[in-house]
């Protein structure tokens, strides 16, 4: 088994079983914590949170500054949700795909809530799609109509955002 | 004898052979994460704060509807092989036995639910199931959540779902997971092809212990790696879908294997279980290689004197921490590859 320590190569003889005692270790090593702040590294240097001053970026709750949690790779409670709203937000669009839970809830119309604003979301990406296709083809009146259900999809979006929330 | 040792004289739910598809599917498994509002995830926790957790979740765990005849593990107070022992069954995961303190477990009847506490999130609720069986998994979990919500307020935003230590597992705070046995996929070669495509679907495929395990004794655990923006019953849907190709290409390659090289898969197996009735010395790697042929033998009907039910619990009962408390004492690895030897020429010889 080769180990790369501080640039040094290190050659180990391992029996099997330790083998893989060690290779968890060095699985730990380079676990979630490496690549979440490899993801949210991008998201740092972005308009989001360039700006703020260094008090921002750590949660009143718990104490956990935004460093520790690329550090770690965990968040220190569930008010830091809230604190590092502005870098989650896309952090969680990358490693889901979609930052808006649709699953199940504590309170049941949040669900209804949910489903709602999630069927507008789709319809809205649908229509944007639809709108791209006919400015190409120089439909104008189609792609007039659509910018109408584009804004009112968006206002619907919005809406039910703002009921869940 | 504690109510560890009880465990001992039952088999766990998840390794009785049966269900839905279990000549490849041993197992079933559906795991929720919860954290309680404003506290602390565990990581970030003091002490003090970690105790609060504990004394808040352990009586609501004990005495929700769902949990009725559970038992509770205080991981501090468990000795070393009370804890692999825990471990080998799969009730608990590797980073409670690391850091014990001011962790513990509460075991359900026939071990279908348990409820790791203080674990990465304040609370870890898994449910197994023998066979293909997600469903019903996600049905009990559920069910057990409904009961807990009603005891203790988690923590919930409307936008992100649960909230968890992890960013990896905010939404559902949902992993399933099915534990499949695909030797004729490995001996056709075609195993690593079906293991990227799983990949590619966002699944991701372990060994029989999880993270960071290979998978010996041909067993792959796949599960969901996406917990946000979708549904739980979408989720467990999807990964049903692609278990079910899964399952269809392993009994072709099977089928294939018994019909272009049956003396040689024949072969296989009847030297498997010829070396597993007569070892007087095994180790645990050699043992599930052929265990695992074995296993084939009788899901193909090649072996017909011992049943599934006994092939799969051989795969736990000689794992170390559990020949330790059959002997009722700890044994060093030359002593267990004995033991080991000797409870599976005797379990097989349905003795």
């Amino acid at each position: 088994m080769t180990e790369i320590v501080n640039d040094q190569i290190t050659k180990l003889n391992l029996c099997e079983s330790c083998a893989k005692e060690k290779g968890s270790d060095v699985e730990q090593h380079f676990g979630i914590a490496d690549l979440l702040a490899a993801l949210s590294d991008v998201e740092t240097a972005s308009p989001h949170t360039a700006g703020l001053p260094p008090s921002k970026n750590k949660c009143a709750h718990c104490g956990m500054g935004y460093e520790d949690f690329k550090k770690i790779g965990r968040l220190g409670c569930s008010e830091c949700y809230i604190t590092f709203k502005a870098t989650l937000t896309p952090l969680l669009k990358r490693i889901h795909g979609s930052p808006q839970h649709l699953g199940k809830s504590p309170n049941p119309e949040h669900l209804k809530e949910q489903k709602i604003s999630s069927r507008f979301l789709e319809e809205l990406e649908a229509a944007k799609d639809e709108l791209q296709k006919a400015v190409k083809k120089e439909e104008f009146e189609v792609a007039a109509s659509l910018r109408d259900k584009i804004k009112f999809l968006e206002k619907k979006v919005k809406e039910a955002k703002g009921h869940a929330s | 004898m504690t109510k560890i040792d009880h465990l001992l004289k039952h088999t766990c739910e998840w390794l009785k052979g049966t269900g839905p598809n279990s000549d490849i599917v041993m197992s079933s498994r559906v795991r929720l994460a919860r954290n309680l509002e404003k506290q602390p995830f565990s990581h970030w926790a003091t002490k003090k704060q970690e105790k609060e957790v504990l004394e808040a979740l352990e009586p609501a765990v004990l005495n929700c509807d769902a949990m009725s005849g559970s038992f509770l593990v205080p991981m501090g107070e468990a000795d070393d092989v009370d804890k692999q022992f825990l471990l080998e069954r799969h009730l608990i995961s590797r980073e409670h036995i690391v850091h014990p303190e001011h962790k513990s477990v509460v075991v359900g009847e026939r071990e279908v639910s348990s409820v790791m506490l203080n674990e990465e999130d304040h609370v870890r609720i898994q449910v197994m199931q023998s066979g293909f069986n997600l469903q019903e998994c996600w049905r009990i979990a559920n069910r057990l959540d409904d009961s807990l919500h009603k005891k203790v307020k988690f923590a919930f935003a409307p936008e992100w779902g649960y909230l968890t230590a992890c960013p990896t597992n905010t939404g559902t705070g949902l992993r399933a997971s099915v534990m499949l046995h695909l030797p004729a996929l490995v001996m056709t070669k075609q195993i690593t092809r079906v293991l990227q495509a799983i990949t590619k679907l966002g699944m991701t495929a372990r060994g029989l212990y999880g993270e960071g395990t290979e998978a010996e004794g041909n067993f792959f655990q796949i599960s969901n790696q996406v917990t946000l923006g979708s549904s739980e019953e979408d989720i467990t849907d999807n990964l049903e879908r692609i278990i079910r190709q899964v399952i269809g290409h392993e009994e072709n390659a099977r089928k294939t294997l018994m019909k272009q090289n049956r003396d040689i898969l024949h072969d296989k197996i009847w030297r498997a279980n010829g070396t597993l009735r007569s070892a007087h010395i095994i180790n645990t790697t050699e043992m599930l290689g052929l265990l695992s042929m074995v296993r084939l033998g009788v899901d193909m009907g090649v072996i017909n004197d011992i049943d599934r039910r006994a092939v799969n619990e051989l795969f736990i009962l000689t794992q170390p921490a559990h020949l330790q408390k059959i002997e009722g004492k700890v044994l060093n690895t030359a002593q267990r590859d004995i033991k080991r030897a000797n409870l599976i020429r005797r379990r097989l010889e349905g003795r």
